[in-house]
């Protein structure tokens, strides 16, 4: 193959507290489709961000057409022919088509003002030649997500991009939208355009990429021709689990299986989002920890959001031991007994400027009033028999959530929830960002909850927990249920070979 | 680990800023009484406390409602065409007697303040735009409803205006009442709990199920009704309707106290008795300034003085 037009050699990139990328080696040729993959914190952004000239490296060197450059902003990196094609568009949404794909480079006439007529027609050839038809004098945000894509697409060639970086960028598109991508981006990759691809959806991977590089923890684990790499391969690199690798049980505090028994406390039926979700069935038992797989982005958020009724889903019904309950209404799911801890912490869970107390009782409050008046004694004692129970460390119930540890203001939020005394308790990454120790102790109360009969929905990037932790783990995919693994069936390799599964007949399926 | 050194360094700057911010509006306003007893003549009467006492009285009763929606991560910049809106009804109502005049023009404030807290809550308008609309409409419709300046003649209204029980007048009392029935609101239902929860973090408040329209909605007709019956107990004291001038620029001036008592712009944090102090302490430095014969520009260079400082005090504090 001939020289890489791109690449980067030994970046290292730190961050106060986190080595983001550590001796990181990458290369695009041109001509060819490079899949970059890796799960949540793998640093995959941050390295497209070092080569598009957003971060400098702290250590190691990015060369260019064989040259070493320091790309100061990204605008000189563009420039220079690399164009990043963002997950949200980023154009001017009111101007016209043509004019976006010109913007800052309008053909001229002889005074020096627009010559629109030329600008018109070299924008309609120039989408004609990727198999687009629009009326390019439209406003750009008249257009679809796809079409709009396509524009972004067409003024990255325009610009005479080498490179080409696109972020996910199939994540909002439809079946045929996608079609039409891949059709531009195989044109691209016979123009001698290096292509760099995001995605998180493996059949895309294999589709479209000719080389893939996984990453894992800021760290390189592999790169070659992708079709060397089979599915289940892949799959266990992403997530740093080899397939038939010993199980060390006991690396977490849960003890594993419960009695579950009778009627589902909650069953979500046929969810559906646009985009996201397609068609999520699942029951939960009390006393069941349902744990709830899959890669990043496959819809294990979404799921959660929308049973508890933080995302309103287009379709689907849930129902709380039985009765059927409004979707899309957070305070509908709370009164029926369904609690939501969210993933993220910090923005939707905690209200950092408000004390432990406070916190504590913040859902719980209508109910512990009276004429709307707040009975602050009642109060106490909540804040009390929780405080000791999940044992919060704090400097008393005054003390502000903000200034706690993650793993406290995770017992906080807990400890929210408990005091509406919930039938089913959503969790969403309860572990993640907490001490060693806060996690054992979250996990240990998990499982204590569970066994009090809870119904508990376990959603974790993290394997050994979520089958440690876990009686049954339903595993999603693009949005949809691909497998249910019950009792023996709750391993390592089972849930990896679940996630590397070929799609037969996805329900709802993408194509 | 950065954090724990960061916390060390800054500790005593952060506390020194926090101190500033919680209680440099109280000692703004002893300092400034201790100097007037000093410098200024005839400060120390009960003549003169009552004079700044029924001149602080309406602005302090706007800074309240204010208070409530800065506290809500909002602003409401109508209250002073509210205040316009009050007057020119209690003048259009009078002639059904002053109860029912004043019980329209509060129903008009509140009328005003729900369809500020709707724009926000359910179609998603920022409060500063929605309110400034209807800060735009208000003015003009008491305009329409009264075109130009008329003196109210009604004995009710004039002994509210001026009447007053042991020597205290009925405006402060009004005032007063009012600062404690909302301090205790918040302090103490649940409607203040939430919201200080949805001020402070809008997303984890939706999440907890917290009823967040209900209690923006409610955030802004309480302001309205207080700006309304501001707008009345002013219309009292001056003994006319004066819908073209009356609360004129009247929202900057509770945003100041507001701000100067205390409560962050960020939201999260309502405190009434700061608010208290912040439109005192205007009051007071416009009155010594006054009094010292120098110009009202002077006055209005100082108040930017004391806004700066607030503000710098409360820098600190948005960086959590």
């Amino acid at each position: 193959m001939s020289e890489p037009v791109l690449s980067v050699q030994g970046v290292t990139k730190r961050f106060p507290g986190a080595l983001a990328l550590d001796g990181v080696d990458f290369a695009a040729y041109p001509g060819e489709v490079h899949a970059l993959i890796g799960e949540n914190g793998a640093g995959k952004s941050t390295l497209i961000k070092v080569f598009t000239g957003v971060y400098h490296p702290d250590e190691g060197q990015v060369r260019y057409q064989g040259e070493p450059v320091d790309f100061g902003t990204p605008l000189q990196a563009q420039h220079a022919g690399i164009s990043t094609i963002y997950q949200e568009v980023n154009l001017v949404p009111l101007m016209s088509v043509a004019r976006n794909l010109f913007l800052g480079r309008e053909p001229r006439n002889r005074f020096g003002l627009i010559d629109f007529r030329r600008m018109h027609r070299e924008a309609d050839e120039a989408l004609r030649d990727l198999g687009v038809r629009v009326d390019v004098t439209r406003a750009l945000r008249t257009l679809g997500v796809g079409a709009q894509q396509m524009v972004a697409l067409a003024r990255a060639v325009q610009v005479d991009a080498r490179v080409v970086v696109m972020d996910e960028p199939t994540s909002s598109l439809e079946p045929r939208e996608v079609q039409t991508l891949f059709r531009v981006i195989r044109m691209l990759r016979d123009r001698g355009i290096a292509v760099v691809y995001v995605s998180h959806r493996l059949e895309e991977l294999y589709e479209v990429c000719d080389t893939v590089t996984v990453l894992r923890d800021g760290k390189l684990v592999h790169t070659g021709p992708i079709a060397e790499l089979d599915r289940l391969r892949l799959v266990s690199l992403m997530l740093g689990r080899a397939m038939g690798e010993v199980q060390s049980e006991g690396l977490t505090k849960f003890s594993g299986e419960h009695d579950a028994g009778g009627e589902p406390v909650l069953s979500a039926r046929g969810l559906r989002i646009r985009h996201t979700l397609h068609g999520v069935s699942l029951d939960i038992r009390p006393g069941e920890v349902v744990g709830l797989g899959g890669l990043l982005g496959s819809g294990r958020s979404e799921t959660a959001k929308a049973v508890a009724g933080a995302l309103p889903p287009d379709e689907g019904e849930v129902l709380v031991a039985g009765s059927r309950i409004r979707t899309g209404s957070t305070p509908a799911a709370i009164r029926a007994g369904i609690s939501l801890l969210p993933e993220d912490r910090k923005a939707e869970g905690i209200v950092p400027g408000l004390s432990v107390r406070e916190n504590i009782a913040l859902a719980a409050l209508p109910g512990l009033s009276r004429f709307g008046l707040v009975d602050e004694e009642r109060v106490d004692r909540i804040v009390d028999t929780f405080m000791k129970r999940l044992r919060i460390k704090a400097s008393g119930p005054h003390q502000k959530v903000g200034e706690l540890s993650g793993g406290n203001q995770q017992k906080v939020l807990l400890a929210r929830w408990l005091a509406m005394q919930p039938k089913v308790l959503l969790l969403d990454e309860p572990t993640r960002g907490i001490d060693v120790g806060a996690k054992a102790e979250v996990q240990k109360l998990i499982d204590e909850l569970a066994e009090d009969g809870l119904g508990v929905l376990l959603i974790s990037s993290d394997m050994e927990e979520l089958i440690e932790g876990s009686d049954r783990v339903v595993v999603l995919k693009d949005g949809a249920v691909v497998a249910e693994l019950t009792g023996d069936e709750v391993t390592e390799d089972r849930l990896l070979t679940a996630i590397a599964a070929q799609p037969q007949d996805l329900e709802g399926g993408r194509r | 680990m950065t954090q724990l050194a960061l916390r060390g360094e800054s500790l005593d700057r952060a506390r020194m800023m926090r101190l500033l911010q919680d209680y440099g509006v109280y000692v703004g306003v002893v300092a400034l009484l201790l100097a007037n007893i000093v410098l200024t003549p005839h400060f120390v009467s009960a003549e003169n406390f009552r004079t700044q006492a029924v001149q602080v009285a309406p602005v302090l009763i706007v800074a309240l409602g204010m208070a409530l929606a800065i506290g809500s991560e909002g602003v409401d910049l109508s209250v002073g065409s509210v205040m316009a809106l009050s007057t020119s009804l209690v003048s259009l109502y009078l002639g059904y007697g002053p109860a029912v005049a004043i019980l329209v023009a509060v129903i008009g404030g509140m009328v005003v303040g729900l369809a500020n807290g709707s724009l926000i809550a359910f179609i998603g308008v920022q409060p500063i735009v929605a309110t400034l609309a209807l800060m735009v409409a208000c003015r003009g419709l008491a305009n329409v409803f009264l075109p130009q300046l008329k003196d109210v003649r009604d004995p009710t209204m004039a002994s509210l205006g001026s009447g007053s029980v042991l020597g205290i007048p009925y405006l402060v009392l009004i005032a007063v009442a009012l600062a404690l029935l909302v301090a205790f609101t918040v302090r103490r239902t649940t409607f203040g709990r939430q919201l200080l929860a949805i001020g402070d973090s809008r997303p984890a408040a939706q999440l907890a199920g917290l009823p967040v329209r209900r209690v923006l909605i409610i955030v802004y007709v309480v302001s309205g009704a207080l700006a309304a019956i501001a707008g009345v107990l002013a219309t009292a004291r001056l003994t006319a309707s004066d819908p073209t001038s009356l609360g004129n620029l009247m929202e900057l001036s509770a945003i100041t106290a507001v701000v100067v008592g205390g409560t962050s712009l960020s939201g999260g944090r309502v405190r009434i008795g700061g608010t208290v102090a912040g439109a005192v302490l205007i009051q007071l430095l416009t009155a010594t300034l006054i009094k010292h014969d120098l110009p009202p520009s002077w006055t209005q260079i100082a108040q930017a003085v004391v806004i700066i400082a607030a503000v710098y005090a409360a820098r600190e504090r948005g960086r959590r």
